[in-house]
């Protein structure tokens, strides 16, 4: 019975969160109070593991929901009921832009896109930019000293300089490297 | 089958390496499916992030399918897909069964920290390359200036703003339409 109610329930969260994995969430605080397989603050947990571990959240979430409610096997269905609306949409979408690729109104539209697309990206990248470098909520106490770390602006300045002097390094190298410097500054 | 497998297996990295999220992935999608195997161009990257934004589900997950299907049709889209997915399948369940203490592990906050750093980096200079591949011209950097200020100063929905895009777009062509015929 859990398991079709899982189903259900993940099923409806893929099908209505739109914009990404933080858009689950309203999703999961609602199955907590419905069903009581978590609570509120358990949310909170799975958001922390969440976020340091590989992986797209709203992933993470349907996978960690299930497996701590149903087990193994709940975990899976938990996950493939989440991705299934979007798959079925994307592929719609998709084959849908391929036949009218070619009508001038797609193309007109498509152009328009492009550049709001890179200012959402912009958008976000200022977000995770100002996360990893500062401490907000030193800036809400006053205490500037505790705003960033010199250890936070050199791990940048130095992965930075790495990248652009070698430009072919895979990425997966400079998320490595920062792991260590993370580890060995104590960021 | 080849191309199958591969596909597979560039998203199954893309998700084994992608840390905080949609965004986040932009660099190493840059790296396996535009450089590495060409399967789609920058461009196409672009409009896939636009989709994704207005379409129910995870970036990740819909940009995984948008690219296999480009280069696979469905059953590509879907074995894409679960490529992206699989890593965080493993990864999350032996977490939620036997590494309760997780995210409170100190080695583990510090390593994150510094992760956030690389991936501030990576997305900095993949939004670059993006905006050099996809802006041109005066009106679509003006487009962009807006986005990015009504998004950033007044948190309007992307969603809202993907819709006005295609909105203004489609009016901008009938306007342009009509002239022509007059």
């Amino acid at each position: 019975m859990t398991i079709l109610k899982l189903i259900w329930e993940f099923f409806k969260t893929g099908l209505f969160s739109i914009g990404g994995g933080l858009a689950t969430l309203p999703f999961l605080y609602q199955m907590s109070d419905r069903y009581g397989w978590f609570t509120h603050s358990e949310v909170a947990n799975m958001l922390a593991v969440s976020e340091s571990t590989p992986g797209p959240i709203g992933v993470n979430m349907a996978t960690y929901t299930g497996v701590t409610t149903a087990g193994i096997l709940g975990g899976l269905i938990a996950t493939l009921s989440l991705v299934t609306p979007s798959v079925i949409v994307i592929l719609i979408i998709a084959s849908a832009l391929q036949h009218f690729r070619e009508n001038r109104f797609v193309q007109a539209a498509l152009s328009a896109l492009r550049p709001v697309s890179v200012g959402l990206v912009a958008a976000a990248v200022l977000s995770v930019f100002a996360a990893s470098l500062f401490d907000f909520q030193a800036l809400a106490e006053r205490n500037w000293a505790g705003i960033t770390s010199w250890g936070a602006m050199l791990t940048f300045a130095v992965l930075l300089a790495v990248y652009l002097k070698w430009r072919k390094l895979h990425p997966i190298f400079l998320v490595l490297m920062g792991a260590a410097a993370g580890i060995l500054l104590k960021l | 089958m080849r191309t199958l497998l591969d596909l597979y297996l560039s998203f199954f990295r893309i998700g084994l390496f992608t840390f905080g999220g949609g965004y986040a992935m932009l660099p190493m999608l840059q790296r396996e499916v535009v450089d590495k195997h060409h399967w789609v161009t920058e461009q196409d990257v672009l409009d896939c992030y636009a989709i994704g934004q207005c379409t129910p589900g995870v970036i990740a997950v819909n940009t995984g399918t948008f690219v296999g299907y480009k280069q696979q049709g469905a059953l590509g889209g879907i074995v894409a897909t679960l490529g992206v997915i699989t890593p965080s399948i493993i990864i999350i369940t032996v977490i939620a069964m036997v590494l309760q203490g997780f995210a409170e592990n100190p080695y583990v906050i510090h390593a994150f920290a510094g992760i956030r750093i690389a991936v501030a980096v990576l997305t900095l200079l993949a939004v670059i390359k993006l905006y050099k591949s996809g802006v041109k011209g005066a009106a679509a950097n003006a487009l962009l200036a807006a986005t990015f200020l009504l998004r950033v100063l007044f948190s309007v929905s992307p969603v809202l703003l993907v819709l006005a895009a295609i909105v203004l777009g489609v009016v901008l062509e009938l306007v342009k339409g009509r002239r022509k015929t007059q």
